[in-house]
């Protein structure tokens, strides 16, 4: 796990290359503190920031082939290059050094561009074909990993950050209004489309390949559901909880090879401790386990993590997200996610992987894609609830269902059968539409485009980002089964796009950590495709397979828990005397004008109305935390918008 | 429809759910929700500010869309409230 730069193309039109590449390296350390270095080749360069966890001492990079004519720089984990660099072996192969950077460097010889398909892990690579003069850049299936680039001057620049790219003479950054549309509306840009104009993002499970006669992007692997028609052979629950249960232990196990300790992340919910449990079977010692704990008893889990902890016997730390500390670490948190985001979640997972690296450890496996992948989400139940709804749109009964599934909600707690139904029968004579699923959550996060300037209206000309992404779902979506589609659109959207950047690799990377996720092995993401919907939602039980296939693993209590969304305080850590000032200073009429994407009257009411009475509900929420971060991120990386430096963190 | 309500009505909605944006104030009788004005928690905020401002106990059974859903249906519910303390109008 590292960081990644380099470029392709005639640098001297930009610069030195050395001096361009030690500056991109240097702007992305964090995520490699152990090692650094550089290739310099005609017509191309290579960057690599190293932290060191399979072959400490003849891992280095950028790393070429025996001959020098084929190089790579690579950042994550293969986890299956064990067997590989058997298969190899096999052939005749000869291996220098114990890296799973080898492995890829001889795969790719054997089988040139497809040697993606055999790889099984998370990866960000591009790698250098001198022969052939072309050069390729690879993103892992699921999106674990990043990888941005830009064409500046004739010359394709890439980078795991963006904060690398900013270091290159004339590539600046400012607000892509259709990307901040896409935030405020969907959670996440749109891949390729980043906030930064004119700098895209590799999409995951794609390859580009780029030679002097241009560029080339392609997809290698598509996530894919079967025809809610196709007749598939029938299987026993048990049957499918058993290959589940070997599959995951698998996924676990290679995930758990590293020349140093691997820890876990130990939420209290179900996934994370499946992992947990599954990994502290696995490895000799003492599991190392790390959790977050919050001061507001809506947000902690405290008790199931104990619980857990003492059912597994564990070596746990804990760090306390405290009141202020969401407020105090913000900033650095727009600079780790490097994009607007509507909600204070990542922040909580910042303070959590700087304790992990504090007590010495670089690698924790999560339980995160496990919600994606075997349908934990509420917004699943939600959707079958509104499908149920709208058979019978008249019903008074009914609607009663959306208050079991929101039981932290306490604004839905308190609603009438009348305004539940109202709530969340946006699009109730739609069900067909591809976006049904999520109808309720678009229309409630759209609501602060209502702080949108004028300028930034009028630059967005009647943009519908819901749309776009209806336009970019496959042909074969109509032809899943609801809970499929829904599931496509968090695991294919949301997942790459949020959880595994903005809430994932950024957070960790931020102090050079590495998560790993047994749930996004491929493998079982493909093998949980094509179990039947009924088997993941059973009524209102989510996630029931994987329950099934795991429940010797956990005390009753946390086995039968219902799903526990994270969630961490809002707009609430912003207000109140103890607040920053940044956050005055961020949120002030001159400075939200000098920024142009809000209006700087709306948000002044927006703040009065948080530090007056506090604000509690979803949509107001999602406004403040976008809004501000949006305001953070001009000031981060934009010109414009600039906080006065006495008040920026 | 008493013109006082119904400014105090409008001053809240402008101020707490279109945050000063006079151009978005919806029609008497166009729906808050329809017109993405409100959620959940709004509809909380609404009847907090009914009973504070026009001294009314709301009960449950009346927090429906009948009655909170438009301005016009918001200031008919206020004035039949106040001049019926005592009995309840549920939808």
């Amino acid at each position: 796990m590292c960081g990644i730069a380099g470029y392709f193309g005639d640098i001297r039109k930009v610069g030195d290359a050395r001096t361009i590449l030690r500056r991109m390296n240097a702007a992305i350390g964090h995520r490699g503190p152990d090692e650094r270095d550089i290739h310099v080749g005609k017509g191309t360069g290579l960057a690599h920031t190293r932290l060191s966890i399979v072959g400490l001492s003849d891992g280095q990079q950028p790393m070429a082939n025996p001959d020098g004519t084929v190089w790579i720089s690579f950042n994550g984990e293969v986890f299956n290059y064990v067997e590989l660099r058997n298969e190899l072996i096999a052939k005749g192969r000869h291996f220098r050094t114990g890296s799973d950077t080898e492995v890829i460097l001889q795969l790719y010889d054997e089988m040139g561009i497809d040697c993606v398909d055999r790889l099984n892990g998370d990866f960000a690579f591009a790698i250098w074909d001198e022969k052939r003069q072309q050069m390729m850049l690879a993103r892992d299936r699921m999106g674990v990993r990043p990888l941005f680039h830009t064409m500046h001057k004739g010359v394709l620049f890439f980078a795991s950050e963006v904060k690398a790219l900013l270091t290159v003479p004339g590539i600046g950054a400012a607000m892509d209004p259709i990307a901040l549309d896409q935030i405020f509306t969907l959670w996440a840009p749109i891949a390729p489309r980043t906030p930064f104009k004119g700098i895209s993002e590799l999409p995951p499970a794609y390859r580009m390949m780029i030679d002097k006669r241009g560029s080339e992007v392609e997809p290698y692997w598509r996530l894919s559901f079967p025809d809610r028609d196709e007749r598939l052979p029938p299987r026993h629950e048990a049957q499918v909880a058993e290959e589940l249960r070997a599959l995951l232990e698998d996924a676990t196990r290679i995930r758990l090879r590293a020349d140093v300790p691997v820890g876990a992340y130990l939420s209290g919910g179900l996934d994370s401790s499946i992992v947990s449990a599954m990994a502290q079977r696995q490895v000799k010692d003492r599991l190392r386990t790390f959790s977050v704990t919050f001061d507001s008893p809506e947000h902690d889990e405290s008790a199931q993590q104990q619980e857990m902890v003492a059912a597994l016997g564990t070596q746990h730390s804990a760090i306390a997200c405290r009141d202020g500390d969401i407020a105090r670490i913000f900033p650095d948190v727009v600079r780790a996610t490097e994009r607007p985001v509507i909600r204070t979640a990542p922040a909580p997972l910042y303070l959590l992987s700087d304790l992990v690296r504090k007590e010495g450890f670089k690698v924790v496996l999560t339980g995160e894609g496990a919600d994606e992948v075997f349908a934990g989400y509420d917004i699943f139940k939600e959707a079958m609830v509104r499908r149920f709804c709208a058979r019978q749109p008249g019903s008074r009964i009914r609607p009663h269902l959306f208050r079991k599934l929101y039981p932290y909600l306490p604004g839905l707690k308190q609603q009438s059968p009348d305004y539940l139904a109202a709530f969340f029968g946006t699009g109730l004579d739609r069900v067909d539409d591809p976006l049904f699923s999520h109808g309720p959550r678009l229309r409630g996060t759209a609501a602060a485009k209502m702080f949108y300037s004028g300028e930034l209206r009028a630059q967005l000309q009647g943009y519908d980002a819901a749309a776009e992404l209806a336009a970019n779902l496959p042909p074969e979506f109509p032809r899943w089964h609801p809970l499929h589609q829904a599931q496509y659109l968090e695991t294919a959207f949301l997942l790459p796009g949020y959880i595994l950047s903005s809430q994932g690799d950024r957070m960790a990377m931020a102090h050079g950590v590495e998560g790993r996720f047994p749930f996004l092995d491929h493998r079982l993401v493909e093998f949980a495709a094509r179990i039947p919907a009924s088997m993941k939602l059973k009524g209102l039980t989510e996630k029931h397979i994987l329950r099934e296939a795991t429940r010797d693993l956990l005390p009753a209590s946390i086995a039968r828990r219902t799903k526990q969304p994270y969630r961490a305080p809002d707009s609430q850590s912003f207000s109140g005397e103890a607040a920053p000032a940044y956050v005055s200073a961020a949120l002030a009429p001159n400075t939200v004008a000098d920024c142009g994407l809000f209006n700087p009257r709306a948000v002044a009411k927006l703040y009065d109305k948080c530090r007056r009475q506090g604000i509690s509900g979803f949509r107001d929420n999602a406004a403040f935390i976008g809004v501000l971060s949006s305001q953070l991120w001009c000031h981060a990386f934009a010109a414009g918008g600039t906080i006065p430096a006495s008040h920026a963190a | 429809m008493s013109q006082s309500i119904e400014k105090d009505v409008r001053d809240f909605i402008l101020e707490n759910f279109l945050f000063g944006d006079e151009s978005r104030m919806p029609d008497v009788t166009e729906s808050l929700l329809e017109a993405d004005l409100i959620d959940s928690t709004g509809i909380l905020e609404l009847v907090a500010y009914l009973e504070q401002h026009f001294g009314l106990a709301i009960a449950d059974a009346e927090i429906v869309p009948a009655n909170l859903d438009s301005i016009a249906s918001i200031c008919a519910f206020v004035t039949a409230k106040s001049k019926a303390p005592a009995k309840l109008v549920a939808a």
